[in-house]
């Protein structure tokens, strides 16, 4: 919303300034987004008068001038063809700057000649794009400031234009009125009254006008007109135009423009039909649909069936409070029109504008609320302006429907105002606020004014109240907390978990990444997900069309791209949402980590070797004891189909899915671009079942003092038999005596077979065997040995290596 | 006996390996050496003579045996000296590579946001990120035709043909958890709702996911004055500087009411922002009390109950704070970005401690 200070002064009294105003605007809640004061570039020019101008003795066209200004006589020389004795002009001094030039003035010496300054052009101060000659003034003293001179002579060029950002609770600010009376309200100046003139009817409507009765329910409650018949349509004078062009508009013709200056002045926005081009009456009406309709911005528009529109006899006129028709506009051959001011339902206007994408001022206007009750006073005030500008007569008043009905009073507490706010704002300034904002008090309960539709209860008067008192005055008071002492924890386990799992895969070495919550869908599919029921029905581009399923799709995206910026080897990681429907609370969260490429740079020591499935194993499993999974979680192989089949593991209790570690599937490398190897671990946080807690106390240390005995046994296997048969049959061979069963070496491939035969390998384990009273004979260590390789055997089908 | 004396302390400076050093010590006091010899032939003397000759032999020989252990410790040193020599290494080779991780500057922030809070007694709450509408409007006094419901850049879920509710959303802002948190807790209630939040929206400077933190303090008499205190306490411990000017505008959002924009005071001088001092103001935050009617929604009788709530963007905060320029750069992922401005694991933010290094 656009005005100037002039414009605003239309409406209301005051002295202050345009500093003064656009502070209390952003405080009041009409935010201020831009003022332009012309004036400020002008404010270094003062007025002269050029005594004598010589020809210049090397130049044919200029000219050395003395001039006299308020330092006396100053010697300038000029090119413009109109600079004499006796002229009055603006001069600019050398250390001044010239906004039309770009150039900050010096002394200078033109063809040997010196100058003390510049008479300027209008083009030379951004006035105009007038440049024929200096500026000669017809009136004015030397000495004078020309902001000054102008703001007397011509006040529009130093009137400075104010923009505001109005919320959409305050449609009563899209006029310049509404803007006035919060101004006057805070005591920045006192509201003009607002005449409304009678208009003299001269005759009785050629025209009538009906509203179909379920939109007079809801749709258009009232509409109203005037035919105004003689009237001579052409460009609108020049204040208004001035005023139009000041806010950003194009003055276009006399009715046109008025209309508009209705819209931004009072919030009243009408429309104007040229009468010849309507053929018999007005109807507010659903559309039948299927016309198409040519409106005023030159665009053609499907109208939709149902749509509210107004027709006559030949069909759709005007896509009613949104937008005129082009075929029964007004032009300037315009003789007789039918003026319309009607009050339209926010709601119906919002549904057909947003659906049609029209965005008009009137539009606007009427979703968020215009004053029902300004329909008829707006109208004739219109009438006047029509009849004062384009002359000819109006005839009756022709309408249907009523004013609908908006009186509601809600209760002022000036206690709990103060309760609220924190500030103490005595009662009779409470009433004061709201009775200069329009409000009308009867003993403790305010009714609003008709033309704030957003005051809705109690609490939008205690907001009015407390806006005007100004909320910049607000002095912060202390909110005790709500029991003393040390405050408990805030976090609940999962959250604390979440944080746990992030800063150790960040100690891990992987950095955190925040990706997208939706990717594409081919990406989605890959693992898992692109179903209908996470699909985004309006995505804001094809790769963010459906809720991820899982975290690595938008980690390899990352991969890739950094590969693509020459990165090969990366740790990635992030812990957040992943969405197993479309349904709220169908997210988890996860925490995911990749790597990608070599496990580290080249070296001297060798560190460089491919990442491989081990290393994921052990950062899954660092995480999960860092969340406090237990320790002896089964490793199955039921995977999702994006993991390398026979190098991936699930971390699992029973049905319980803890994690996945392991590589990615080559097919999913391949399709998300990105170059192995990629090894990975998905944890799902919550699936990690929490530790019943017994307090913080931990279980009694028991060491023994005896000495434990160490041994290791080689078996030979069949190379499909996975080592943790092994371990968890040597373990089993004496729960009490067996401490740990470790692997510490492994024999595969062609070498392992040409000595063992085909098909075999050969693992190899260490058995830690710690007595708990009284030390191990070699009997028994051979005894518990024994036991050891049968158990083994049995359970992998292996022998032990010879 | 002096001639002793000379003879061997001159003999043990001399030698130059532990062998020859070894054959002194035999020499002079082994079983069968010089001094241990003279020490048997104490016996043989008068008890005066005995005395003295005794006396002065003691102190001979433990003069010599010092002398033999030093030189001993010398050798020794002296050969690990030439050892190590021999085991130089060049330092200047790199060490064993290790990863250095980095935490994200939003998951750091919610960190420090969570501590500040925290201590001012804020629990954190969550909920669903893609939300039903009531939750994300209705509640919220966002009726369905409201303007406010327009500008929100809405992403909606897809609907199967047949299912009539209303589609889903992706909730637009942290604010439903406020609606999900009364009505599990009921009041009175503190919380913080960090989270992801999405509009539709992508420029230079927006982006259609971003992180939002929600405040909620519901009391019998919390007010206005206790929510600017509240976030002027949050701004000076969060930008870490010792005092901080808040300035409350009148605005309006529809869940609260009365609603303001809290600017905060701040110089720009020199390219670089500084918080709490400078001539310019800069939006942070919207806020207000809330409205009775999302109280009602949330199963608290708004007679009974007043309080305030506040929404924060995480993202903007993060680049406040570190100077980070472009909020794209926050979700691409780029490896030298997230080193740069990552933090490490171990700096977990606390009041205690300090919130940045």
């Amino acid at each position: 919303m656009k005005f100037t200070l002039s414009w605003l002064k239309d409406h209301l009294e005051t002295t202050a300034s345009v500093d003064e105003i656009a502070e209390a605007l952003t405080d009041l809640g009409l935010e201020v987004e831009e003022v332009v004061n012309p004036a400020e570039k002008l404010s270094a020019f003062t007025l002269a008068k050029v005594q004598s101008a010589e020809q210049h003795p090397d130049a044919d066209r200029l000219r050395v001038c003395m001039v006299e200004t308020d330092e006396g006589v100053k010697q300038i020389v000029c090119g413009a063809p109109n600079a004499r004795a006796g002229i009055t002009v603006v001069l600019a001094k050398p250390g001044d700057y010239v906004p039309g030039i770009d150039v900050t003035l010096s002394v200078g010496k033109i063809r040997g000649v010196e100058s003390h300054g510049m008479m300027a052009s209008e083009r030379e101060l951004e006035l105009s794009d007038e440049h024929t000659g200096i500026i000669e003034l017809p009136s004015g003293e030397v000495g004078q400031r020309f902001t000054d001179w102008l703001a007397e002579n011509r006040p529009e060029a130093v009137d400075p234009v104010i923009e505001i950002a109005i919320t959409p609770n305050r449609p009563d600010a899209l006029g310049v009125r509404g803007v006035a009376r919060d101004l006057a309200a805070r005591g920045l100046g006192k509201l003009k009254p607002l005449e409304i003139p009678a208009v003299e009817e001269a005759f009785a409507a050629p025209v009538s006008v009906t509203i179909e009765p379920a939109l007079k329910e809801k749709g258009c409650p009232l509409f109203a007109g005037r035919v105004i018949r003689g009237v001579k349509n052409g460009p609108s004078p020049d204040w208004l135009q001035k005023r139009l062009k000041a806010i950003g508009l194009r003055p276009i013709s006399t009715l046109v423009d008025i209309t508009n200056y209705f819209t931004f002045d009072l919030n009243r926005p009408l429309h104007v039909f040229d009468l010849k081009k309507v053929a018999g009456n007005l109807a507010i009406k659903p559309a039948e649909g299927g016309e198409e309709f040519l409106a005023l911005d030159e665009k053609t528009y499907p109208v939709r069936a149902g749509d509210m529109v107004i027709c006559d006899d030949k069909g759709v006129e005007s896509l009613a409070g949104i937008m005129g028709g082009e075929a029964s506009g007004a032009d300037e051959d315009t003789v007789d029109v039918f003026l319309e001011s009607a009050y339209w339902d926010p709601i119906t206007i919002a549904a057909t504008g947003r659906a049609l994408k029209i965005n008009s001022d009137a539009r606007y206007r009427f979703e968020r609320g215009v004053d029902p009750a300004f329909t008829l006073p707006g109208l004739d005030l219109a009438t006047r302006m029509v009849l004062d500008l384009c002359g000819g007569e109006a005839s009756e008043l022709v309408m249907d429907g009523a004013v609908p009905e908006s009186a509601r009073a809600y209760r002022l507490d000036p206690a709990r105002v103060v309760s609220l706010v924190g500030m103490d704002i005595p009662e009779a300034e409470q009433r004061a606020t709201l009775e200069a904002l329009g409000f009308t008090l009867k003993g403790d309960m305010a009714s609003p004014p008709s033309w704030r539709p957003d005051i809705l209860g109690e609490a939008d008067l205690v907001e009015e109240v407390a806006r005007i008192a100004s909320l910049t005055k607000l002095i912060g008071k202390p909110l005790a907390r709500e029991t003393t002492g040390v405050p408990g924890p805030i976090l609940t386990p999962m959250q604390v978990r979440e944080r746990m799992a992030r800063r150790t895969i960040a100690s891990l070495g992987y950095n955190e990444c925040v990706t997208y919550s939706f990717i594409d869908e081919a990406a989605a599919k890959l693992f898992g997900g692109g179903a209908d029921a996470t699909r985004l029905e309006n995505p804001i581009s094809s790769e963010m069309t459906h809720m991820r399923p899982d975290l690595l799709p938008g980690l390899l995206q990352a991969a890739s791209r950094n590969q693509a910026r020459g990165f090969g080897d990366l740790a990635l990681f992030e812990v957040g949402p992943a969405f197993a429907g479309g349904e709220p609370g169908e997210q988890v969260v996860q925490a995911a980590g990749l790597l990608v490429g070599q496990a580290g740079p080249r070296d001297p020591w060798g560190s460089r070797r491919p990442v491989d499935l081990y290393d994921a194993k052990a950062d899954a499993e660092a995480v999960l004891a860092a969340i406090g999974a237990p320790a002896r979680a089964q490793i199955n192989r039921k995977l999702a189909g994006w993991w390398h089949p026979g190098r991936a593991g699930n971390v699992a209790l029973g049905p319980n899915m803890l994690a996945t570690f392991g590589e990615v599937h080559p097919k999913v490398l391949r399709e998300m671009g990105v170059k192995g190897p990629a090894v990975a671990f998905s944890i799902w946080l919550e699936n990690v079942p929490f530790p019943k807690k017994k307090g913080a106390t931990r279980p009694a240390l028991e060491i023994s003092d005896l000495q434990a005995v160490e041994r290791d046994f080689a078996f030979v296997v069949d190379a499909g038999v996975e080592a943790l048969t092994a371990v968890n049959a040597a373990l089993g061979a004496d729960k009490k005596l067996i401490e740990s069963v470790n692997v510490f070496d492994q024999f595969t491939g062609a070498k392992a077979e040409e000595q063992m035969g085909a098909g075999k390998k050969s693992i190899a384990l260490s058995v830690r065997m710690q007595p708990s009273d009284k030390t191990l004979t070699d009997a028994e260590i051979e005894a518990v040995s024994k036991k050891i390789v049968e158990k083994v055997s049995k359970a992998t089908g292996g022998t032990l290596r010879g | 006996m002096q001639e002793l004396r000379d003879k061997y302390l001159k003999a043990v400076a001399d030698v130059s390996d532990e062998a020859a050093l070894e054959e002194i010590r035999l020499a002079a006091l082994g079983k069968k050496g010089e001094i241990s010899l003279k020490m048997r032939e104490l016996g043989k003397m008068t008890p005066e003579e005995r005395q003295t000759t005794g006396k002065a032999l003691n102190v001979l020989k433990d003069e010599i045996d010092a002398a033999l252990r030093a030189k001993k410790v010398a050798l020794a040193d002296a050969a690990l000296d030439a050892r190590l020599k021999e085991e130089w290494l060049d330092v200047t080779l790199p060490g064993r590579p290790r990863r250095q991780g980095t935490i994200h500057p939003v998951s750091q922030v919610m960190d420090e946001v969570t501590a500040i809070f925290a201590d001012m007694g804020f629990a954190v709450a969550e909920g669903p990120q893609i939300e039903d509408d009531w939750h994300n409007f209705d509640a919220l006094n966002i009726a369905p035709e409201h303007p406010a419901r327009q500008e929100h850049d809405t992403f909606f879920m897809h609907r199967d043909e047949g299912d009539d509710r209303p589609p889903h959303v992706l909730r637009t802002h942290t604010s439903p958890v406020q609606i999900r948190a009364m009505l599990e807790q009921g009041a009175p209630i503190r919380v913080i709702a960090p989270g992801r939040v999405y509009r539709m929206d992508m420029d230079q400077t927006h982006t259609p996911m971003f992180h939002q933190v929600e405040g909620l303090a519901i009391g019998k008499d919390i007010s206005m004055a206790n929510l600017k205190w509240v976030l002027e306490e949050f701004c000076k411990s969060f930008f870490e500087v010792d005092g901080v000017e808040l300035r409350f505008r009148a605005s309006h959002f529809p869940f609260t009411e009365p609603s303001a924009e809290v600017d905060i005071r701040c110089s720009w001088e020199g390219g670089s922002l500084k918080i709490g001092e400078g001539d310019d103001w800069m939006e942070i935050l919207g806020s207000g009390m809330v409205h009775p009617k999302v109280l009602q929604s949330a199963g608290i009788d708004p007679s009974e109950w007043q309080g305030f709530a506040f929404g924060i963007g995480i993202d903007r905060l993060a680049m406040l704070k570190y100077g980070i320029p472009d909020l794209r750069a926050f979700f691409e992922s780029d490896l030298r970005w997230l080193k740069h401005y990552g933090f490490s694991a171990l700096d977990l933010p606390t009041v205690a401690g300090g919130l940045s290094r």
